[in-house]
């Protein structure tokens, strides 16, 4: 009868355990996924679909849910992409496309006939207008995702280059010596990245 | 615990109890305007005033283009709290009001009103002097300070009046009046204190019945000892020895620096993140005590500053009374420089000065020097950056306590986030560590773009939390639309079908009765009479 002993006690053990685990997963369960929140926060909220989701939140579902690539997010740029891959634990990967200047959309009023298609695709809804009446953008708003271009029937629809703001200019980096030999180092370090993706 | 620690430290004096720690000693060769008098400047053909020359909110044009003003008439309000107002320099019309490079790194412009002088040089007397300030109230006085655009004078143009009241939590109980200027070739605090010695302390004596304060110093570093004695007679003439006098501190930088002021002179160290008030300390510039005088006991706004103009490019280098406005390309002809070519203008001291791109620059509220040096000279002072060799010198003269190696090598790797953590934000931007670093590295320039950096990214993160709740916002109201939509077509559903079904039944019920009227015939009554009688008969049987 001995050997009863020892069942008894792990058959104890994990029911005790079990019962803890049960608990846990209810009374601290958390909503959402996490990882998904961390790496939405990241993202720059342009909306755009650039990355080939409906939004940002799809996008950082996609790669915290299902380890798509963290290289998509256009806007986002090389920074964005750095810390989605560190939050990831995945090796940065270079982006694809090139970075732009950031660029905000400028309704050409004359020739606006007010169909109100673009205030419809606005992602960031900062598009006023009427139906028959001239629209125009809040540029402070505007994310400048682009995808109010699409829908004009008219294409009175300009990508103009935000001005730069005195009060936001900052100051460059060093233009010395060893700041453009290190610049150099980075380009060959990012190349290297391009290199292992290909 | 604390307390005993504190006493520890005190008898230990690792906190040091005088001085700052840190710092560098400049030669006194540099400063060849000294004892230079002060000249007033001639009236240029153009005054520009930018609507902001301070810290803070911009101002807004409050006059039109072909209007005729005066000097001292308000042409910019504040907009906000932090705003101090804009004054015509001269009398004349104003041309136009538009974009005009400002003395700035960047080159960039701002709105600016441009006002062409008619020589007359007619006073505005809105603000009537207020000389018997002891019998006026300190709101009253901090409204007249506002109302007369004054701003730190220093460099650093914070706005005067905010600072001039006292604090309920912490009481100011000593003003301390900065006549350090530290910085090499800059004599015009000089020169302001031996020529103006009466107004400065005039304007001391103000801000001290502002605040309530029962102490006033005036710091003077031992390279102006003249100014010092000057300080020292004018006091006692005035009978005011009782509650100001003068403290001389060995020569210095960045001993002007707000902070290590008040650590060379109380011993304590304001905290990072924490302010001068916090330490019951008030410090202003003496070209501020003396802008208050003018306000207060003149009635005169701010339209006019002393500046230095110096450098090894300038012929007569000069202490000038220069009004605001005045384009610096007028002002170094003034002292003699003909050609523009191969020289290169500095706004500010050498070590925290900016330079700039053009000479089309107005003079403005920050100015405190304008140096004009040769192309070759800077050449010559100009080195290729080197690898760190960790020396520590820039820690050493550090008088912010930070480690400028670690805080560059991290802001030039774009690690942000550790530049903080290594107080990138308490870096004063004296440049001591610039300027004794042996491999030349501009640490300086480097902090200042991880602080831009900083900035920017912060911006970034703002606008994308608030993109994210316009989206969020707009897929809810959507999604709301698409249901209500959903609710009201399931509703007019149910009504139809409801509709439906009542016509049915009514037809039904017609059908019934048209059917009753054409069935309706005794023998089938009758025939179905008796079988509802046949039903119930067993139930009367069972009871």
């Amino acid at each position: 009868m001995d050997f009863l002993y020892p069942v008894l006690i792990f058959a104890t053990l994990a029911l005790i355990i079990g019962t803890g685990l049960a608990f846990a997963s209810r009374y601290f369960y958390v909503e959402g996924d996490p990882l998904a929140d961390k790496v939405d926060a990241l993202l720059p909220q342009t909306q755009c679909g650039q990355c080939g989701y409906p939004g940002c939140r799809p996008y950082a579902d996609a790669v915290a849910g299902s380890g798509v690539a963290v290289n998509h997010c256009v806007p986002g740029g090389e920074r964005t992409m750095l810390a989605i891959a560190d939050i990831m634990g995945v090796e940065p990967k270079a982006i694809e496309e090139e970075e732009t200047a950031p660029v905000v959309a400028y309704i050409r009023e004359d020739e606006c006939i007010g169909c109100t298609l673009c205030i419809k695709a606005c992602p960031v809804d900062c598009i006023i207008g009427a139906p028959k009446q001239y629209h125009t953008i809040v540029t402070d708003h505007c994310t400048g995702c682009t995808l109010c271009l699409e829908p004009c029937p008219v294409d009175c629809i300009d990508m103009v280059e935000t001005p730069e703001l005195l009060e936001h200019w900052s100051w460059p980096v060093p233009g010395t010596k060893r700041a453009v030999k290190a610049e150099k180092r980075k380009a060959q370090h990012d190349g290297k990245i391009e290199g292992t993706d290909a | 615990m604390l307390n005993i620690w504190h006493k520890i430290q005190q008898s230990l004096s690792l906190g040091s109890a005088q001085g700052f720690t840190g710092g560098i000693v400049h030669g006194n060769q540099y400063k060849i305007t000294a004892g230079h008098p002060i000249v007033a400047c001639a009236l240029p053909e153009l005054f520009i005033h930018p609507i902001k020359q301070h810290i803070g909110e911009p101002c807004e044009p409050i006059v039109e283009v072909g209007e005729r003003v005066l000097r001292g008439q308000m042409i910019a309000k504040p907009q906000g709290y932090l705003s101090v107002p804009v004054h015509a320099s001269t009398s004349g019309t104003v041309t136009c009001i538009e974009e005009h490079t400002i003395p700035h790194p960047s080159g960039l412009g701002m709105i600016s009103i441009h006002i062409k002088p008619d020589g007359m040089d007619e006073t505005d007397e809105s603000l009537h002097p207020l000389p018997n300030y002891r019998s006026v109230d300190a709101t009253e006085l901090r409204e007249r300070v506002r109302d007369a655009g004054v701003a730190g004078l220093g460099g650093a143009v914070f706005p005067t009046f905010i600072k001039l009241v006292q604090d309920q939590q912490n009481q100011i109980d000593t003003v301390l009046l900065n006549g350090i200027e530290c910085e090499p070739w800059l004599t015009c605090d000089h020169q302001l204190m031996l020529e103006k010695a009466h107004e400065i302390i005039s304007g001391l004596d103000i801000i001290l019945h502002m605040v309530e304060a029962d102490k006033g110093i005036i710091v003077i570093e031992d390279n102006k000892l003249d100014a010092a004695d000057v300080m020292k007679q004018t006091l006692s003439d005035m009978g005011l020895t009782d509650s100001i006098y003068v403290q001389v501190l060995p020569t210095r930088y960045p001993q002007g620096g707000e902070r290590q002021l008040i650590q060379a002179v109380t011993g304590k160290e304001v905290p990072a993140g924490g302010l001068p008030l916090h330490m019951g300390v008030l410090s202003l510039n003496v070209g501020t005590s003396k802008a208050v005088y003018d306000a207060v006991c003149l009635g005169e706004p701010l339209t006019e500053r002393i500046i230095t103009v110096s450098g090894d490019a300038v012929p007569k280098p000069a202490n000038m009374s220069v009004r605001l406005g005045t384009s610096m390309h007028f002002l170094l002809k003034q002292c003699g420089v003909e050609h523009f070519d191969g020289i290169k203008i500095m706004h500010g001291g050498p070590m925290m000065g900016e330079l700039l791109n053009q000479d089309d620059v107005p003079v403005v509220k920050g100015s405190n020097g304008i140096l004009a040096m040769n192309q070759q000279t800077i050449m010559r002072a100009h080195h290729q950056e080197e690898p760190c060799i960790r020396c520590g010198d820039c820690g050493d003269v550090c008088p912010a306590g930070l480690m400028p190696n670690l805080l560059a090598a991290h802001c030039k790797e774009n690690q942000f986030e550790r530049a903080e953590d290594y107080s990138l934000f308490d870096c004063i931007e004296c440049g001591a560590c610039s300027y004794v670093c042996p491999s030349h590295i501009p640490l300086v320039h480097y902090f200042r773009y991880g602080k831009g950096q900083v900035a920017q990214i912060q911006r970034e993160k703002t606008f994308a939390e608030e993109s994210r709740q316009r989206s969020e916002k707009r897929d809810a109201r959507l999604a709301k639309e698409l249901a209500d939509k959903e609710e009201k077509r399931r509703v007019a559903k149910a009504k139809k079908e409801a509709r439906a079904k009542a016509l049915a039944e009514k037809e039904a019920a017609e059908k019934v009765v048209v059917d009753k009227d054409n069935v309706e015939q005794p023998d089938v009554e009758q025939t179905d009479k008796p079988e509802v009688k046949v039903d119930e008969k067993p139930a009367e049987d069972k009871a």
